[in-house]
């Protein structure tokens, strides 16, 4: 039971870590001019309600099989994932918005959060990694 | 989907049925009407005609000719001019004219259209005979076979849009308006004075507003012909240059002065180059072929190759060609003139030279003449010692850093509008320098890293104005662009030459060759002065771009009208307004023979006009599926204008009386703004936008969010932003097509400014609000909506505009203001471009600039004129690098600040809440002072204290708090909250000074001393006042000049001369108390006052409206809440505001 919650938070937290991936290659293009503000928030935008439900997904699996210290890891990025999809203001066209991306340092301050997230995935694959096969060999 | 035939409530007889079938018998001959009317004049290369016979307006007998002078009172503009002459005219009134089609009746329509022919045609200009009579003969077998005889002494079609006197065009300049009566004489080829005048007047295909001619800066008298240039407003001096590509090879090169951070080396021979220039010009030296010609000094052969080569240009492209004169006929030198760069960089004066170019230059920033140059290259160390005053701190630096105690200096305000504060340069590059109407930065010394501009605590950040209306532009055609091959800089008066084959670029200091090309100077036609070419001498030209700068063939200028036609819009009545301006200006809108225009009306579905060519009349077409809108018939309902010109009047006459009656109170702009939008998206272009009620139905709709009870709130604003996110969307999708949308607003209620105002902020375009709006019952905002609508449908517009804005390595740009969308880091994509519109960006400094000198900004815009061409507009402003805080506040440009400060404050309150951005701008202050005070070990710690560079800065600052949009605590309708925010944000710099801070200035007791002497006219010259009641005396009439609006206050025991002699009443009990200008009076009195208000005018573009106010007129209160110096229940005074700063400052 335990390997089969960690074995699936692993496989969440792989594909995590590919959508950072994803994120950093989308905003490092859009500030290389690759593409234009308009393509890349629209890619971006599709992104974010997955990447909330994955981290949800991750922290709930945490809770419901009560590892509280990975539980408590995963809920502030859980949480800051929600807050910044609702403080969305209600003109703009969603977390990323082309009209502002490019203002007020936006874009780099997107990239640092992808950057530091994809660092704490990265820690959460190893912890996950780990707990996984203490599992199966407590199993 | 759903469409249905509509049945016109006004004709029985006609059906504007669906069909997209053309009806009418006489429709096909039709189709080779005007369009082949004037093969001569319309090819594609002449855009501005010049042929002779029509380009002479002449005055028939029996017409009136307009008085050739606007009259000097506030609202006597030329577009009222318009407007009397059209009463003169015999025109059916707009609404009463049927619209019908029966056959029949088509002879009983052509009578009145008579008249109206006649009347263009005197107002314009008559063909000569030879060619009306194709004209009405081609139409009448289709439109009007009654009227032939008629017709026949008033052409139907005097399209001489851009006609300009033979001759003329060579060596012309071109007025850039129809400027008001102080204006100097023009001598031209063109005769009569009243003829040419309308002719100006019209045939400008844009700046027939008073826009800034800048004549009245003592110009010389012009020894040109006014020649007309439909399309810029500039002086466009072309050179010839090549006439390898038959196409533009024109060089074109303004008067600019000589002047390069050039380096000395010696002249490395190319064969056959000759260095030192001549003070002979020769003509054109063939250098396109440069196999063959690199080796070649300019020789005899060239002579006659570059002579033929006029000719062929001449015929080409007739852009106000100025030709170099023939060679060894020295040119009439035209005294160096300008008003911010009087003076010629002293290096080039020392050699006078024949000019090759004998412009008039008015009112140019950049004097005129190639002044050749013994030195080509000056040395190293002489480009560093360039930067005057780098080591010590100069005089100017040392008033401006004086320190002012704010608290004591009660006069704070100079009696002049203070000029910005010049950079501390060296003369020959504060000469070619920007200019800084069009380009400011708020710290004109750059501090060396971002720490220094931390501790200064003042924004960083540019202000641009880059498409305004210039009355002198070198244009330059050649056929390599010289830019920088990494960093894609264009060349500049700022770059150094290294020797004569290399140059370094000054924003990525990259070395990069001299093309071939470039080592010829077509202005002095000889070779091997890379550094004399026009690019390397003025800060601002215009490079005519090649195939390389174009994504698809430069695009016809397109206009879609966009018309609420819903209840509300009818009773409002800005439709019979809208239609008779447009009327009016229907021939000036910029564009050439490729023209289109469309129109589409909406209330609860959306109607479509078929114009096609050849319909008896115009078919209207309804769409009521407005969920799904769709384009009823894509090739006639956006037609060519010159083609179907007869059925574009027609419906314009037909508009106003269609929907009288109705009842429809819904309004679906959001499905009319879809259906545009995919009418337009196959060419772009601009849409405009009429609308008088919040949108209720179909996508976009919007509920009404305003509180009337929290307008006064000193709480929080809210519902500052956009409520949903399709006009957002929207403007993207138009912005990627190409498409602008400009927005006028006439509404009583509230209609969600904040959501539609989106649609135009990122598609580029602009937005026009007339707070209750009414035809009868506010006739001031209906001057003010017919004098704007004069002004926009005439102005020079760009199409598919992109700006690049690069700087300096080490500097970069982290935010940008204005309506444009931000397509990638530094490209600012703009749909369209106007001359209006300012923009604004923020930077910070990412590396030190410690080991450069200079700091460089270079904007170039990228757009398509009316014409059809492409171009390329540079900016290039240098400003000197410091590394003294106290230099740093030394060149503080306090009102670049508060405008960058305002365009901050709006974004900080939407993005987060309008006290924090007031609390802001408060400690913008607050900060700034205490960063001031802490460098400063010297003074005294009581009292509060400022550089006298920033001594005004607590004064802008209470001003911006008190504006329309910041304030809290007064009642303000939040669509006017939201509008004054728009403007803010979007409109130049000297508008937004005069809209924060207005002028003052008492005039009934002006004096001719100090006066200004402008050729004729004396100009008085009252100093400004303190905006506060103090200053205002019951005596005394005051003027107040807020940029969009005028007040003239007239105390109540004003002397009786004044309101008799000025006003025109016998005193002040019979003033009537809605006066909205100044009669013409034939009083000295009267004409010094008009001359006073007509300077004011004379660089507006949009002319403000004009109120009278009584001393006891319920209106006082508009007056009296621009004194921002005042204590109102809210806000602080000013001596109370500097209370509050001091005691901030000392927390």
């Amino acid at each position: 039971m335990e390997a089969a919650v960690f074995i699936s938070s692993l496989v969440d937290c792989c594909a995590l870590i590919f959508l950072s991936v994803y994120l950093i290659i989308t905003l490092s293009d859009l500030e290389c001019d690759y593409i234009n503000a308009r393509a890349c928030c629209s890619k971006l935008n599709k992104w974010v309600i997955p990447e909330m439900i994955a981290q949800a997904l991750a922290t709930v699996l945490m809770l419901v099989s009560m590892h509280w210290f990975v539980f408590l890891l995963n809920l502030p990025v859980a949480s800051w994932n929600v807050y910044r999809y609702v403080k969305v203001p209600m003109g703009n066209m969603g977390v990323y918005d082309p009209t502002e991306i490019h203002n007020r340092g936006q874009l780099k301050s997107h990239m640092k959060e992808a950057m530091i997230k994809l660092g704490f995935h990265l820690l959460c694959f190893f912890i996950y990694l780990y707990s996984m096969i203490l599992a199966l060999i407590n199993d | 989907m759903s469409t249905q035939g509509n049945a016109n409530p006004n004709s029985s007889v006609n059906n504007y049925s669906m069909s997209s079938t053309q009806n009418g018998g006489g429709a096909a001959p039709c189709q080779n009407g005007p369009g082949q009317m004037y093969p001569a004049m319309y090819t594609a290369s002449s855009y501005y005609s010049s042929a002779p016979p029509a380009a002479y307006p002449t005055v028939a007998g029996h017409s009136a000719p307009p008085t050739g002078k606007t009259p000097v009172s506030s609202t006597g503009y030329s577009g009222n001019y318009y407007q009397s002459s059209s009463g003169l005219s015999p025109y059916p009134a707009p609404g009463t004219h049927q619209y019908s089609n029966a056959p029949g009746q088509s002879f009983q329509q052509t009578a009145p259209y008579a008249m109206p022919a006649g009347y263009y045609g005197q107002v314009y200009s008559h063909p000569s005979q030879g060619q009306t009579q194709p004209q009405p003969q081609q139409l009448q077998p289709n439109l009007m076979p009654a009227s032939s005889g008629s017709n026949l002494g008033a052409p139907l079609y005097p399209i001489v849009s851009y006609p300009s006197a033979p001759g003329s065009s060579q060596y012309g300049t071109l007025r850039s308006s129809q400027t008001t009566a102080g204006q100097p004489p023009v001598s031209t080829v063109m005769p009569p004075p009243p003829t040419q005048s309308s002719l100006q007047q019209y045939s400008q295909g844009i700046g027939a507003t008073p826009t800034p001619a800048q004549p009245g800066y003592g110009a010389p008298p012009l020894s040109q012909a006014a020649t007309v240039n439909g399309q810029s407003n500039a002086v466009q001096q072309h050179y010839d240059q090549n006439l390898h590509n038959p196409m533009s090879h024109h060089y074109a090169a303004g008067p600019p002065n000589s002047q390069g951070p050039d380096k000395e080396r010696p002249p490395s021979g190319t064969p056959g180059t000759s260095v030192h220039s001549s003070p002979q010009h020769h003509p054109g030296l063939l250098y396109g072929d440069r196999g063959v010609n690199n080796a070649i000094s300019s020789a005899a052969g060239d002579h006659s190759s570059s002579s033929s080569d006029h000719e062929e240009e001449d015929e080409e492209d007739e852009e106000a060609d100025l030709a170099a004169p023939p060679a060894g006929v020295p040119a009439k030198q035209a005294p160096p003139f300008g008003y911010n760069y009087p003076t010629m960089h002293p290096a080039y004066q020392q050699n006078p030279a024949p000019k090759p170019n004998p412009s008039p230059s008015h009112g140019g920033y950049n004097p005129p003449g190639y002044q050749p140059y013994s030195q080509p290259f000056p040395s190293l160390s002489e480009l560093s010692s360039a930067l005057g005053g780098l080591g010590g701190v100069s005089e100017l630096e040392a008033e401006t850093l004086r320190p002012v105690n704010l608290l004591q200096e009660r006069n704070i305000l100079p009696p002049k509008r203070a000029p910005p504060p010049e950079p501390n340069l060296s003369n020959d590059l504060r000469k070619v320098n920007c200019s800084p109407d069009t380009f400011r930065c708020t710290l004109t010394n750059i501090p060396q890293t971002q720490a220094l501009l931390n501790k200064a605590r003042l924004p960083l950040g540019l202000l641009l104005h880059p498409f305004r209306d210039l009355t002198q532009l070198p244009v330059i055609t050649s056929n390599t662009i010289v830019r920088c091959r990494s960093c894609r800089t264009y060349i500049n008066p700022f770059v150094s030459f290294l020797d004569q084959r290399r140059w370094k670029c000054n924003l990525c200091y990259r070395v990069n060759d001299v093309p071939d090309e470039f080592m010829y100077n077509p202005v002095t036609r000889s070779y091997g002065e890379p550094h004399k070419r026009p690019e390397v001498q003025n800060s601002t030209v215009e490079f005519i771009a090649s195939s390389d700068y174009m994504l698809r063939p430069p695009q016809p200028a397109v206009y879609l009208f966009l018309l609420d036609v819903s209840h509300n819009a009818v009773e409002s009545g800005y439709l019979n307004v809208f239609c008779q301006s447009l009327l009016d200006n229907l021939e000036k809108l910029p564009g050439d023979t490729r023209t289109h225009i469309g129109f589409v009306t909406f209330d609860s579905t959306v109607h479509f006009y078929n114009l096609q060519e050849g319909l008896s009349q115009p078919q209207m077409l309804v769409v009521s599926d407005i969920d799904d809108v769709f384009i009823p018939t894509h090739d006639s309902l956006l037609v060519n204008l010159k083609e179907s010109k007869e059925l574009v009047k027609d419906l314009l006459n037909a508009l106003p009386g269609m929907f009288t009656h109705t009842r429809e109170t819904q309004s679906a702009l959001g499905p009319a703004l879809q259906a545009a939008y995919k009418l337009m998206s196959p060419t772009g272009g601009r849409v405009t936008v009429f609308q008088t009620q919040l949108p209720t139905l179909g996508a976009g709709l919007l509920q009404s969010r305003e509180d009337p009870n929290l307008r006064s709130s000193t709480k929080n604003v809210l519902h500052l932003g956009p409520a949903t996110d399709f006009y957002k969307k929207l403007a993207l999708d138009c912005s990627g097509q190409q498409i602008g949308v400009d927005l006028f607003l006439l509404s009583s209620q509230y209609s969600d400014l904040a959501s539609l105002a989106c649609v135009s902020k990122y598609s580029a375009g602009s937005v026009f609000y007339y707070p209750s709006f009414h035809h009868i019952h506010n006739t001031a905002q209906k001057q003010k909506f017919q004098k704007d609508l004069q002004r926009y449908l005439t102005r020079k517009i760009g199409f598919e505009a992109v700006m690049r804005i690069r700087c300096t390595k080490g500097l970069s740009i982290h935010t940008f203001h204005g309506n444009f969308f931000v397509r990638s880091t530094d490209l600012l994509s703009l749909a369209n471009v106007n001359p209006d519109s300012g923009f604004a960006v923020q930077m910070s400094i990412e590396e030190s600039l410690a080991d450069t000198s200079l700091a460089c900004f270079q904007a170039a815009l990228l757009y398509t004129s009316s014409k059809g061409k492409r171009r390329i507009r540079v900016h290039t402003l240098c400003l000197p690098v410091v590394s003294q805080l106290s230099e740093v506040f030394a060149g503080a440009d306090i009102q670049a600040i508060s405008c960058l400060l305002a365009n901050m404050a709006i974004d900080r309150s939407i993005s987060s809440s309008l006290s924090d951005a007031r609390d802001a701008l408060v400690n913008a202050v607050v900060d700034c002072l205490t960063a001031y005070r802490a460098n400063g070990s010297n003074i005294q710690p009581s009292g509060l204290i400022a550089p006298a560079a920033l001594r005004l800065f607590p004064l802008y600052v209470l001003a911006l708090l008190k504006q329309k949009a910041l304030r809290t605590g007064t009642s303000t309708r939040l669509d006017e909250r939201v509008f004054s925010m728009c403007e803010l944000k979007s409109q130049p710099l000297q508008q937004i000074m005069r809209m924060v801070h207005p002028d003052l200035y008492r005039i009934d007791n002006m004096t001719e001393q100090a006066a200004l002497h402008l050729n004729d006219s004396v100009i008085p010259q009252p100093p400004l006042l303190q905006l506060t009641a103090e200053k205002l005396t019951r005596e005394g009439a005051f003027l107040l000049d807020c940029g969009s609006v005028m007040y003239l206050w007239v105390g109540k025991c004003c002397n009786e001369t004044f309101i008799r002699d000025v006003l025109g009443f016998q005193n002040y009990a019979s003033l009537p108390s809605n006066m909205t200008e100044i009669p013409e009076l034939q009083t000295t009195y009267s004409e010094r006052t008009r001359a006073f208000i007509s300077w004011l005018l004379e660089s507006r573009t949009f002319l403000p409206a004009f109120h009278v106010v009584k001393d006891d007129a319920s209106t006082k209160t508009s007056f009296f809440q621009h004194l921002v110096e005042d204590r109102t229940e809210s806000a602080f005074s000013y001596y109370e505001f500097l209370l509050h700063i001091q005691q901030q400052m000392s927390k």
